[in-house]
C-alpha cells in the first residue's frame, strides 16, 4: 500500500470539509441565542424549547412522521415484490415495460412526477390531503426499494430455497421461513431507505398534498423562503442528529456482525484442521 | 397462478400511478387552458362513447408547444438549465476526482469510514443540505464575514441569488453520486498496473494519465449522467439560492403550475423537459450496460 | 456361509422403485436428456456420473421434483409422479452446495424438514437427537452453520435431509467441496448410513473413483445418455464402449479392421505386423463384420513389458519408450510403437529403482493375453 501524498490528504481534508462544514455551521448556530443567525451571541437552547411551543410544526412533523411509516411500509412490500419478479418471474408479457417503470422513476425530475400525479388525483376525483402523499410516496419509493432488494436477491443462493421446498414446504412457506429471513438486511435497509426519501421529499409532497395537509419539508421550505431562522436551524439539526445516529449505528452493528462472523468461521476452521 | 399474483400487484400499480400520469400529462399538453374546473378542455366525456372520444380527440393540438418555442422565456429557461447542470457537472466532476482518488489511494482500514462519510450526507435531508448554505453565501453571511475578517475583500460579494450560488448547492448536494462511482472504478484499479507502466518508462504522472484516467473513464462517466441528470430538472436549489434572476425549467414549471394555474403550458413544459432528459438517460444506460458486459 | 449378493436388477421379480420412461427434458433448443429409459431398485447405492453438462444434474432434479420432464414418465414406487410439487414427494436431496439455512442453528437445520410434517414435539425431538448421533454432530447442536467446518457442513446436510426418513436420498456431488483425505473418509461413512437406514441413494458425481468406490451399480452418462449401466467391476472390466472404457480408469485404445479367426478375432492394426488376437474367456464376443472397424481396450496394468520378445504370446509389439511416470508403487512406460501408436503399460515397483531394466529410448517389447483386450465396435 503507497502511503497517501499530500495532494491526496488535501483534497480528501477539503473534501470532507466542504461537505460537512456547513452542516456543523448549521448544528452551532442553532444554539445561539441571537435571532440573528451570523452572530453569535452565547449558547441557548431556547430554540428548541420555541420549536416545541410551535404547533404548525408538530403537526406537520406528525404529519411527516405518519406519511413516511405508511408509505415506506407500502414500499417495502410493493419493491420486495417488484424486485422478486425482476429477479426471479423470468419471462412475462410486459417485462420490458415492468422493469421500465420501475428504472424510470429513479431518473425522472420531481417536479413532473409530482404534476403527473396531481393531475391523475385531480381526474379520477380523489380528494388530496395524507392519503394521496402515501400513494406518491409509496410509488417512486417502492422503486428504490426494488433496486435495493433485487441486487441482494442476485447473489441469493436459490438452493437454499428449494432445499426448503424439498423437506416439505409450501413455496409461500419457503419464502417466509428462509429466503425472507435471509434477505432480511436488504428489505431493512429498503425500508430505511424509503423513509429518509419520504421524509425528505418536498416536490411531490408539495404537487400531491392539498390544502388539508403540510409535511415537514413543504413547512420548513415556505419558512426557509423569508430567509434564515434560528429554529429552522434547531429543527435541522434534530432530523441530521436522528439520522447520523441511525446511520452510524447500523454501519457499526452491521461492522461488528461481519467481524464475528469472520472470527466464527476462522474458530471452526481451526478446530477442524 | 401464483406467478401472475406476485407480478400483477406491484405492475398494476406502477401502471396506474406512474403510466397513466404520465399520458395524463401527454394529454393535457395537447389541451386548450381555459377558466374551468379542472382548467383545460377538452376534456373526455366517456358517457358520449365514440363520438365523444372523436370529438375529444379532434381538439387536442400542439399549440402549447408552439407557444413554448414563441415565448422567449421558456427555451432560455431550457438553455439556462442545461448549462446549469452542463457547468455544476463540470465542477462537481473537479471536487469530486480528487476525493474518490484519495479515498482509493487511503489505506485499507480507513475506506469503510471515509466511504460512510461520503453517504451520511445522502441520508440527510436535501432541503437542509440546501439550506445550510443561505447562511453562508448570504450578504452577511459566514463566507463574506471570514473574507472581510481575512482583508481579502473590502465589501460583500454578491454570490446569494446568483447563478454561483446554484452551482455550489448543485455540487454540495449531488458530490457523493459524483465520487461513489469514480472511487468504486479506481478502488478495482490494480495497482501492478502503475508500477507496470513507471516499469516501462512512464513517470508517475504520466502514468496517472496514460493508465488511472482511462480505467476509471466508465466511473467518471457515470458519475457525470448521475449530476447531470437530477440537476437539469432541479427545482429547490434554484428556488433557494438562485434568487429570481436564475431560470431553470424545473421552476418554471412550479410556477407555471402553481403561480399561473396554467396546467396544459406545465404539462408540455414537463413533456419538453423529458423529451431532452432521455438522450443522457438513454446515454447513461448504455454505459451501465457496457460496464455490465465488461464485468461479465 | 454364502452371503446373498445383492442384485435385484438380475432378478425379474423385483419391482425398481424409480422408473424413468423415455424421459426427455429440453431447456429450449437444448436437449438436456433424451429419451431416458432407466431403472432403479430399492436400497441401491445408484451413481450418475458423468463430465459436468452431461445431464446427471438434470436427473437429479426430474427426481427431486424442481424440473419436469418434456415428454416421458418418471415413477417412484409405481406412481407417476408428474405434476407432484418437491414438497410433496418421498424424496429428499442433499445439495450441492449443502444450502444449510444460515439463520438456522444445526440442531433447527435438521428439524426443518421433521417440522413440515406435523409431528409431536417428542417425536420430533428424538427424531433430530437420533440424526445428531448418526452423523455425529450431538456437539455442535446449537451452533450456526457457519460456526463449523467444512466437513461438519456436509454431514447436517446429510442429517438434515435424512431426518425425514425418505424412500430416496438425492446426492448432489456430496463431497465435491471436501478436500480429498476428508473425503475418502466419508465416503465409507456415507455406505455406512445408507446401510443403517436402508435408504436408497442416488449420487450425482463427476468423480469416477468417488462413483467406484460408494456405488452398487454406475450409469456413465454422456451428451444426456445413459452411455452404460452396470456394476463398478463391470463398467471396469467390460465397458460397452470406448467412451466408458476412456472415462473410467486409464486405458489403451488400439483401431484397427476385425476378422473372425478361430474362437475370437484377429485385428489388424498396422502393416507389416501380426494381427492382435482376441478372445473371451466365457460369453459370446460382440459380432462385427468381415473387415470392420473394431478396438480394442487395454488397461495399462494388463500389458507386460519385456527387453526381448517374449515366447508363446499371442499379441506381442514392439516399440521405444517415450516417458516413465513414477508413481512410487507404480510405474507407467509410455511406448511409442511403430506407426505412431502411444500405449501404456504400468508395473508394480517391486524392485528398487536402480535394478530396474528399462529406462528412455529402450527398444521393448509389449505383450498381454488374448483375453486381456476388450473388443468394441464404438
Amino acid at each position: 500500500m503507497r502511503r497517501l501524498s499530500w495532494f491526496n490528504v488535501t483534497s480528501l481534508t477539503l473534501g470532507f470539509a466542504f461537505l460537512y462544514l456547513p452542516m456543523v455551521i448549521l448544528v452551532i448556530y442553532s444554539f445561539n441565542a441571537s435571532k440573528l443567525v451570523t452572530v453569535w451571541a452565547g449558547f441557548s437552547t431556547k430554540w428548541y424549547g420555541e420549536l416545541l411551543q410551535n404547533q404548525a410544526f408538530l403537526d406537520a412533523a406528525w404529519v411527516t412522521l405518519k406519511v413516511g411509516v405508511a408509505a415506506s411500509t407500502l414500499a417495502t412490500v410493493l419493491g420486495t415484490m417488484a424486485a422478486l419478479v425482476l429477479v426471479r418471474a423470468g419471462r412475462f408479457p410486459g417485462r420490458t415495460l415492468f422493469s421500465g417503470m420501475i428504472y424510470a422513476p429513479l431518473v425522472m425530475p420531481e417536479v413532473i412526477t409530482g404534476l403527473s400525479l396531481l393531475l391523475l388525483f385531480i381526474s379520477l376525483g380523489v380528494d388530496r390531503g395524507v392519503f394521496t402523499i402515501i400513494l406518491a410516496h409509496t410509488t417512486f419509493a417502492m422503486c428504490y426499494v426494488s433496486v435495493v432488494v433485487s441486487s441482494r436477491l442476485v447473489t441469493f443462493d436459490q438452493s437454499l430455497e428449494e432445499a426448503a421446498l424439498d423437506l416439505g414446504c409450501s413455496p409461500f412457506s419457503a419464502f417466509r421461513l428462509v429466503t425472507l429471513p435471509i434477505i432480511a438486511p436488504a428489505v431493512i435497509s429498503g425500508w430505511l431507505l424509503a423513509f429518509t426519501l419520504s421524509l425528505d421529499d418536498l416536490v411531490i409532497a408539495s404537487f400531491t398534498a392539498g390544502p388539508s395537509a403540510t409535511t415537514l419539508p413543504i413547512k420548513i421550505f415556505s419558512a426557509v423562503r423569508l430567509g434564515v431562522s434560528p429554529e429552522i436551524n434547531a429543527l435541522c439539526t434534530i432530523m441530521i442528529s436522528i439520522v447520523a445516529v441511525g446511520v452510524i449505528g447500523t454501519s457499526l452493528a452491521t461492522k461488528r456482525a461481519a467481524q464475528r462472523q469472520k472470527r466464527d468461521e476462522q474458530a471452526a476452521a481451526r478446530a477442524a484442521g | 397462478m401464483r406467478k401472475f399474483s406476485l407480478v400483477s400487484v406491484p405492475y398494476f400499480w406502477l401502471l396506474i400511478l406512474f403510466l397513466v400520469p404520465f399520458l395524463i400529462v401527454l394529454k393535457i399538453s395537447l389541451s386548450d387552458t381555459a377558466l374551468a374546473i379542472p382548467p383545460y378542455t377538452p376534456t373526455l366525456d366517456l358517457s358520449e362513447g365514440w363520438a365523444g372520444f372523436k370529438a375529444f380527440w379532434s381538439e387536442l393540438d400542439f399549440e402549447n408547444f408552439v407557444f413554448l418555442t414563441e415565448d422567449a422565456l421558456y427555451w432560455k429557461a431550457y438553455l439556462s438549465s442545461l448549462q446549469i447542470a452542463a457547468i455544476s457537472t463540470t465542477l462537481a466532476l473537479l471536487v469530486g476526482f480528487p476525493i474518490a482518488y484519495g479515498m482509493a489511494q487511503a489505506p485499507d482500514e480507513w475506506r469503510p469510514t471515509l466511504m460512510m462519510l461520503v453517504i451520511l450526507p445522502f441520508w440527510t435531508s436535501f432541503l437542509i443540505r440546501v439550506y445550510s448554505w443561505i447562511g453562508i453565501l448570504s450578504t452577511e453571511g459566514f463566507l463574506n464575514q471570514f473574507l472581510l475578517w481575512l482583508g481579502v475583500i473590502d465589501a460583500p460579494l454578491i454570490i446569494m441569488n446568483t447563478k454561483i450560488a446554484v452551482y455550489i448547492g448543485i455540487v454540495y448536494t449531488y458530490l457523493p453520486f459524483m465520487i461513489l462511482p469514480i472511487y468504486s472504478a479506481l478502488e478495482k484499479l490494480d495497482g501492478s498496473l502503475l508500477e507496470a507502466a513507471e516499469d516501462l518508462g512512464c513517470t508517475r504522472t504520466k502514468a496517472f494519465w496514460l493508465i488511472t484516467i482511462p480505467l476509471s473513464r466508465p466511473g467518471i462517466i457515470a458519475g457525470c449522467f448521475l449530476v447531470f441528470i437530477p440537476a437539469l430538472g432541479e427545482f429547490v436549489i434554484p428556488s433557494l439560492l438562485g434568487g429570481s434572476e436564475t431560470l431553470m425549467i424545473g421552476k418554471v414549471l412550479w410556477e407555471e403550475f402553481f403561480n399561473n394555474r396554467d396546467w396544459p403550458v406545465a404539462s408540455a413544459v414537463a413533456v419538453v423537459l423529458l423529451a431532452i432528459l432521455i438522450i443522457p438517460i438513454i446515454l447513461f444506460q448504455r454505459n451501465e450496460q457496457k460496464q455490465r458486459e465488461a464485468g461479465k | 456361509m454364502a452371503v446373498p449378493v445383492f442384485a435385484p436388477w438380475d432378478d425379474p421379480t423385483q419391482k425398481p422403485l424409480i422408473q424413468f420412461k423415455g424421459v426427455t427434458k429440453r431447456f429450449g433448443d437444448f436437449t438436456a436428456i433424451d429419451n431416458q429409459t432407466l431403472d432403479i431398485y430399492t436400497r441401491e447405492f445408484f451413481a450418475l456420473l458423468g463430465p459436468s453438462g452431461c445431464g446427471k444434474t438434470t436427473m437429479m432434479r426430474m427426481l427431486a421434483g424442481f424440473e419436469q420432464p418434456t415428454e416421458g414418465q418418471i415413477l417412484i414406487g409405481g406412481k407417476d409422479m408428474k405434476g407432484v410439487p418437491p414438497n410433496e414427494r418421498e424424496v429428499n436431496m442433499m445439495f450441492q452446495s449443502y444450502a444449510l439455512f444460515p439463520h438456522l442453528s444445526v440442531w433447527e437445520n435438521i428439524a426443518f424438514g421433521l417440522r413440515r410434517m406435523n409431528q409431536s414435539k417428542d417425536v420430533l425431538e428424538a427424531r433430530v437427537e437420533e440424526m445428531l448421533r448418526l452423523t455425529r454432530l450431538t456437539k455442535f447442536a446449537k451452533r450456526k452453520p457457519h460456526q463449523i467446518s467444512g466437513g461438519q457442513r456436509q454431514r447436517v446436510a446429510l442429517a438434515r435431509s435424512l431426518a425425514r426418513a425418505p424412500k430416496l436420498l438425492l446426492l448432489d456431488e456430496p463431497l465435491g467441496a471436501l478436500d480429498k483425505k476428508l473425503r475418502e473418509e466419508t465416503q465409507f461413512e456415507l455406505m455406512d448410513i445408507q446401510e443403517k437406514t436402508g435408504t436408497t441413494f442416488v449420487i450425482v458425481t463427476h468423480d469416477q473413483e468417488e462413483a467406484m468406490t460408494v456405488a452398487s451399480r454406475i450409469a456413465v452418462m454422456d451428451e444426456g445418455r445413459v452411455i452404460q449401466v452396470a456394476t463398478p467391476s463391470n463398467i471396469y472390466e467390460a465397458p460397452n464402449s470406448v467412451y466408458v472404457a476412456d472415462f473410467i480408469g486409464d486405458v489403451n485404445i488400439i483401431e484397427g479392421a476385425a476378422k473372425r479367426a478361430g474362437d475370437g478375432y484377429d485385428i489388424t492394426w498396422a502393416e507389416g505386423v501380426a494381427p492382435l488376437h482376441t478372445r473371451k474367456e466365457e460369453g459370446e464376443l460382440i459380432a462385427i463384420p468381415d473387415g470392420g472397424k473394431a478396438y480394442l481396450a487395454i488397461r495399462p496394468e494388463k500389458v507386460a513389458i519385456h527387453t526381448e520378445k517374449p515366447q508363446g504370446m499371442t499379441n506381442a509389439v514392439q516399440g521405444r519408450i517415450i516417458d516413465v511416470a513414477y508413481l512410487g508403487n507404480l510405474s507407467t512406460y509410455h511406448v511409442r510403437l511403430a506407426n505412431g501408436t502411444m500405449v501404456r503399460a504400468q508395473t508394480a515397483n517391486t524392485r528398487r529403482l536402480a535394478l530396474r531394466p528399462f529406462t528412455w529410448e529402450d527398444e521393448v517389447w509389449l505383450s498381454w493375453t488374448d483375453t486381456a483386450a476388450i473388443l468394441l465396435a464404438e
